[in-house]
């Protein structure tokens, strides 16, 4: 049986700008950075939400060779530079008010917090094309 | 506080999120938490910092500016204060940040691969 969800991961195009957005503009907190010289740089890079420690999102870079050729490694920035990329979905009490917070930061939005069956919910998407949700539900 | 460590908060600024005078908010605080706001915020950060000395490669003084810490001499001595350990010797009593990498398999296979391909051979 299995315990819990640890960690959920990402594609970056960049973990450095990544890890300044995720923390400077979304405002996650980061878990583990940690870089293995001898698998080739190799950077475990995790974001959480402050205060949910359990559960933390894996900024991981697109790998090239031998892990994937440049072929499949452009087709994958490309991909999700078309927005078809997996994404993150992010609860609040105050969807307007974290909308406004991190627009102040510099968070772009795909239009304004709007009404749904579920909620409250706005979108953006991070430097990488990754999607994002932040719903305030009902 | 405990989601906005990082930022340089002070009594003004959280009495003022409260609507309370900076007086009353630090004299309720404290009667709430059982120690004053700034203690209770040092707190947080400290327990970040050590997070972030088990479970990263970053260097003290980096560590010391992502909690929200400005000075790394009285980081330095908080942390003792608190763990009886400095910054440094607090990291190396604990498992290195390395064992925390969930290298993929992926990863670790091709890496132990004596000719690094992955599919055909482009020579």
């Amino acid at each position: 049986m299995l315990k819990s969800l640890a960690t959920a991961m990402v594609w970056v195009h960049d973990q450095d700008e990544a890890l300044a957005y995720y923390t400077d503009k979304v405002g996650l907190e980061v878990r583990e950075d940690v870089t293995v010289p001898e698998m080739g740089n190799f950077r475990w890079l995790t974001v959480g939400v402050p205060g949910q420690d359990d559960v933390a999102i894996v900024l991981m870079a697109i790998p090239g060779p031998p892990v994937f050729d440049e072929q499949t490694r452009a087709q994958i920035q490309e991909l999700m530079a078309k927005g078809a990329s997996g994404g993150l979905f992010f609860t609040t009490d105050d969807c307007r008010g974290t909308y406004e917070e991190l627009k102040g930061r510099g968070v772009e939005f795909q239009g304004e917090p709007t009404e749904q069956p579920y909620g409250i919910d706005v979108g953006f998407r991070d430097p990488s094309g990754n999607q994002a949700r932040v719903v305030q539900r009902t | 506080m405990d989601a906005r460590y990082r930022e340089p908060l002070d009594v003004r600024t959280l009495a003022r999120a409260a609507h309370l005078s900076p007086a009353h908010f630090s004299r309720e605080f404290r009667r709430a938490f059982g120690e004053p706001p700034h203690k209770y915020l040092l707190t947080r950060r400290l327990e970040r910092a050590a997070a972030l000395l088990r479970n990263t490669d970053r260097n003290v003084a980096d560590i010391c500016l992502t909690v929200g810490l400005r000075s790394v001499g009285s980081f330095t001595t908080a942390f003792g204060r608190a763990f009886g350990l400095t910054p440094t010797a607090y990291r190396a009593a604990h498992p290195p940040a390395s064992t925390r990498v969930w290298i993929p398999t992926c990863k670790v296979l091709a890496h132990a691969r004596p000719s690094s391909t992955f599919g055909e051979d482009t020579a």
